[in-house]
């Protein structure tokens, strides 16, 4: 399990249901490592801002994190964290690697909220 | 736009930031740790600390989780991964804006923004980030398994670094713009024995080539100025560090290196400002000693409030 303060997804069912049951999604996927750490800082900072958001995170290493790893938005991604983001259950942005709060508020705005 | 008043705002949160704020508000001060990057600096990026009193071996990620944990724990408010659009350190009254959205105004400033990877400014680099160009073996190594990748320079990350991704890949080939290396005769040793590696030297990488992702990269030598393209899956930088001080350079004293200057109190030359860590002019770089520059920086900054 990833030390963050987010909420954790452990199974593929817990997954289809946050991705369906809630407009708004930010799943990070990703490891304990540098790249990713910052994207976890910058989603628990931004969870008392965007109430209408979900932030969510997955051990990429885990068997459940497939849904993501091999992902048609993810296809192609050679970097660490791969982070979605959801409206109304369907995939609507992904990136690759380290992006900083300017970088995820940017996506935020203009493709959920 | 609100502000946000506190007693001290430290900029900056590897070793030296993060102990700073320990003090800080372990003393009872309102204090905000503003990151740029990623919580615990160059920290996180060492796999295996062995020498840190105290500790038995342990990971420089796991000290750097330890130290958020009793900064947030003694009361400090970190602001992560954002981006410091503006400034005002002179006046009596110290004022920071982050995100262009954000303004916080504090009485003292540590100033503990470390280094930054130095990137190697050829062309595509900023395309193909997370696509073939990784700053970070451990973290993307797998993508690469039984490929063949290139590994940027002539350090001892660079080396290390290079052994370490041997784990997965097919080949490397280490590029280098010198015709030696800057890391240890341990390290370079390691990296000459093992047979998936190869070596080009004084060359440097100008372009990086590809469609989504990275497939070649254009080489340069240095000496004959000839160029040619080469293959290759993905290219991992290791290119060395700069001071993070660029945007002080106007206001506060730097070495000819562009390091800040500090007394033995660690206060630049201006009143209230001090500076802690890899940022500050000094020989050695050490978690140790990043911990020892944020402790003094603390307790004097403590010191100058109660006068």
């Amino acid at each position: 399990m990833l030390r963050t303060n987010l909420k954790h997804i452990e199974s593929v069912e817990e997954f289809d249901e946050v991705i369906e049951s809630n407009e708004h999604v930010m799943i990070c996927c990703g490891r304990m490592g540098p790249m990713c750490l910052p994207v976890y800082d910058v989603m628990e900072n931004l969870e008392e801002k965007y109430e209408n958001v979900k932030f969510y995170d997955m051990e990429f290493d885990a068997s459940h994190a497939h849904v993501l790893r091999n992902h048609e938005l993810s296809a192609g991604f050679m970097g660490l964290p791969f982070t979605f983001y959801f409206k109304n259950g369907t995939a609507v942005k992904a990136t690759s690697s380290i992006q900083n709060k300017k970088q995820v508020k940017t996506i935020l705005e203009e493709h959920l909220v | 736009m609100n502000t946000k008043h506190c007693d001290a705002i430290v900029l900056g949160s590897g070793a030296a930031g993060l102990t700073a704020g320990i003090y800080l508000a372990r003393a009872n001060l309102k204090t905000l740790i503003v990151n740029e990057g990623s919580i615990g600096g160059q920290m996180v990026l060492t796999h295996a600390v062995a020498n840190y009193p105290g500790v038995l071996e342990t990971s420089g990620r796991d000290i750097s989780l330890i130290m958020k944990k009793q900064a947030k724990d003694f009361g400090c408010d970190i602001e992560s991964n954002v981006e410091l659009t503006k400034f005002d350190l002179i006046s009596k009254k110290k004022m920071i804006e982050i995100d262009d959205d954000e303004v916080f105004t504090s009485d003292v400033v540590i100033l503990a923004t470390g280094g930054k990877p130095r990137k190697l400014g050829a062309k595509n680099e900023d395309k193909f980030k997370g696509f073939g160009i990784s700053y970070c073996a451990t973290c993307d190594g797998d993508f690469y398994t039984d490929k063949d990748v290139i590994v940027v320079g002539g350090g001892n990350s660079a080396l290390e670094e290079a052994v370490s991704l041997t784990k997965w890949v097919r080949s490397i080939t280490i590029v280098h713009q010198f015709d030696n290396f800057q890391a240890t005769d341990h390290a370079i040793k390691q990296a000459e024995k093992n047979d998936k590696i190869s070596f080009i030297l004084e060359s440097e990488i100008t372009e990086y080539l590809g469609e989504r992702q990275v497939e070649g990269v254009k080489i340069q030598n240095q000496k004959t100025g000839e160029t040619r393209e080469l293959k290759t899956d993905g290219v991992f930088v290791y290119v060395g560090y700069i001071p993070n001080t660029d945007r002080f350079k106007d206001v506060i004293d730097l070495s000819e290196r562009e390091e800040i200057l500090t007394d033995k109190n660690m206060l630049t030359n201006i009143n209230g400002v001090f500076a802690a860590g890899d940022v500050r002019e000094k020989k050695i770089r050490q978690i140790t000693t990043a911990v020892s520059d944020g402790t003094i920086a603390a307790l004097n900054a403590i010191e100058y409030l109660q006068k």
